[in-house]
């Protein structure tokens, strides 16, 4: 696995030891995400050098994932290889700031790549604010395996976005969804992983059975998710590590849908349909005891925790159609926080606490929204014929989604938006792909 | 036709969905009976009352619900007469009532609102007389369209529940 080793302390450059946060806050070298970015920021990344042999295709490989995870953010702009005057041929000699102010470069990263005898990868990476000529943070090294060398440059990358920006990174993480074959009216789905930018995609279940809206464990060790292979609806547990997998609340005559984790880990909130009416239940998974949270006889699903685990925000169409709500974790008085025209769905509680995601559907068109957890300040941030699905990023700035679009040959595809409705992109995976669900910052 | 042939159709249709897939729409199940498929071969003929055929075409294996609705239209309920007539006279056989939904609406609301449909159905047919026991629930939500346009041509044929035999008499 990666770990960060210990700092390059003022390696060559004397670079200050001055917290990261503080100094971008002085500095000009700074993205504010909440106030949106219309014009982003210019950034270098030569080819990190390879200090052996075995480095040099790493060294540029490296190099390039950490652009695409910079640029692909849309707060930042790479100024391509070409237009460069320096060359970075030496990791700890000094850097020519003139040399990248000429080219409007307004951050650099260099990097060195080594790897031993044992196929291990050792990279250092410094970042510097070309207009203040000074270091921005430490010097940082990773060490991983050779194949873990993408991970590798998401951590660097990662580095980089929390220093400019102030808020934690993303890069680092993954996303399991439904990969999706076949004509719309025999769709054949698997649970699928990949890395968030849609690298190693690999297969969870076959396809013999429907499976629907995998979600994350809180430690990313874990997946619920809900699979037709018993002839009837039933959620899931899946151990990733070891591939295991168990049916939970296996009740005959009931089908159990939409779960989620509890942020300990340790409870499951889901849908339990029986005799026509679904309400929500919560599983404890030591001892297995169901404890049901809502008794009406409208359609309450879709239910997600705080990061608090004290409250829960949920779908019910108990008004007539279905809005937002949110009530203790325990079950009890829920109060609505959704009152636009249209009909909400699919909340989701922000990783940070400050936001709930949610679909709303209103004269014919999807949308994925914001709204504070009070249900103020709605923001909607995608319009299509159908969107559906946010999940958020570790930092609580970026969501993926379902995007399906119409007719006949329509074919679902994931999406990612920042929460200032900016950088709407899709995310590349092969084929189609529905119901994302992003995995927290990995280890 | 021949007492003789109307023997073995039976017969052929009793094993076949004795191996169907519990899930009639994963891949390794085919066009299960209820699918309003050919009508022909393995879920007998049509002209044969006593037929799956006959109940997935003649009687009518589905009914239609309003947007978002699940409440059971008159045309709907001459349908679901028909089929607990049927199923009174045919008690070899069991059913599962699917319920369906269209795609306009999110994929949870949407399996929350097919399990309303089905149950609207499964009601109705206890009401007239048949066992429940005969009887159970599925919720597809909009996952198995049966018609793939995005117009309400389509959607009013996915609003759907569907009622599909299978042997035996009860669960």
């Amino acid at each position: 696995m990666l770990r960060v080793l210990t700092p390059l302390l003022a390696l060559a450059l004397g670079a200050m030891l001055v917290p990261a946060a503080g100094l971008a806050q002085g500095g000009p070298l700074r993205i504010e995400i909440d106030e949106g970015v219309i014009e982003p920021l210019p950034f270098a990344v030569p080819d990190f050098v390879a200090e052996n042999a075995a480095a040099a295709e790493f060294a540029r490989n490296i190099a390039r994932v950490v652009a695409a995870d910079l640029a692909g953010t849309g707060l930042f702009r790479e100024i391509p290889a070409e237009a460069h005057l320096a060359r970075v041929t030496n990791f700890a000699s000094p850097v020519q700031y003139s040399d990248w102010k000429a080219i409007n470069a307004q951050a650099l990263i260099t990097g060195a790549v080594s790897v031993d005898g044992n196929g291990r990868l050792n990279v250092k990476f410094r970042l510097f604010d070309i207009y203040s000529e000074a270091p921005l943070g430490d010097g940082l090294q990773f060490g991983g395996s050779a194949a873990n060398w993408r991970r590798v440059a998401h951590k660097v990358a990662d580095q980089v976005y929390a220093r400019i920006t102030g808020e934690g990174g993303y890069f680092d993480s993954r996303v399991v969804f439904v990969a999706e074959t076949g004509p719309k009216n025999a769709r054949q789905k698997r649970l699928a992983i990949m890395d968030y930018d849609g690298a190693n995609v690999q297969y969870l279940t076959d396809a013999a059975s429907i499976v629907l809206a995998p979600r994350f464990s809180p430690t990313g060790d874990r997946v619920l998710y809900t699979s037709y292979e018993s002839g009837f609806p039933r959620i899931y547990v899946l151990d990733l590590a070891t591939g295991g997998r168990r049916g939970l609340d296996d009740q005959p005559g009931s089908m159990t849908f939409a779960p989620r984790f509890a942020p300990d880990g340790r409870r499951v909130v889901f849908s339990l349909a029986q005799g026509g009416n679904t309400d929500l239940y919560e599983l404890d998974l030591g001892s297995g005891r169901r404890t049901r949270l809502t008794s009406a006889p409208s359609i309450e699903t879709a239910p997600s925790y705080s990061p608090d685990g004290r409250q829960i925000v949920f779908e019910s169409d108990r008004s007539g159609v279905p809005q937002i709500y949110v009530m203790p974790a325990s079950g009890g008085e829920a109060r609505r926080i959704s009152f636009g025209q249209g009909r909400y769905g699919t909340p989701v509680w922000s990783p940070r606490g400050d936001y709930i995601a949610f679909t709303k559907q209103h004269q014919g068109r999807f949308h994925i929204g914001v709204m504070r957890t009070d249900g103020s300040e709605e923001r909607l941030l995608t319009a299509s014929f159908l969107d559906e699905g946010p999940s958020w990023a570790p930092n609580g700035r970026v969501i993926m989604f379902t995007r399906e679009s119409a007719g006949a040959e329509g074919a679902p595809a994931l999406f990612s938006v920042d929460i200032t409705g900016r950088n709407l992109r899709r995310v590349p995976v092969q084929g189609s792909a529905s119901d994302p669900s992003w995995s927290p910052l990995l280890p | 036709m021949t007492p003789i042939s109307k023997t073995l159709m039976v017969v052929a249709a009793l094993a076949v969905a004795g191996c169907s897939n519990p899930d009639r729409f994963g891949s390794g199940s085919g066009a299960g009976m209820g699918a309003g498929g050919s009508g022909f071969g393995m879920d007998g003929v049509a002209s044969d009352p006593r037929s799956v055929a006959y109940f997935n075409q003649t009687v009518g294996d589905r009914v239609l619900f309003a947007v978002d609705q699940s409440t059971l239209s008159d045309t709907a309920r001459a349908t679901l007469d028909g089929q607990a007539r049927w199923l009174m006279d045919n008690p070899e056989y069991s059913a599962t009532i699917e319920g369906h939904a269209d795609e306009q609406g999110t994929r949870e609301y949407n399996l929350a609102l097919g399990a309303r449909r089905a149950n609207a159905v499964q009601e109705y047919l206890v009401s007239r007389g048949v066992s429940s026991a005969r009887l159970r629930t599925v919720s597809y939500g909009k996952e198995r369209p049966i018609e793939i346009c995005s117009n309400e041509a389509c959607y009013s044929q996915n609003r759907r529940s569907v009622t599909v035999l299978a042997a035996g008499a009860g669960v």
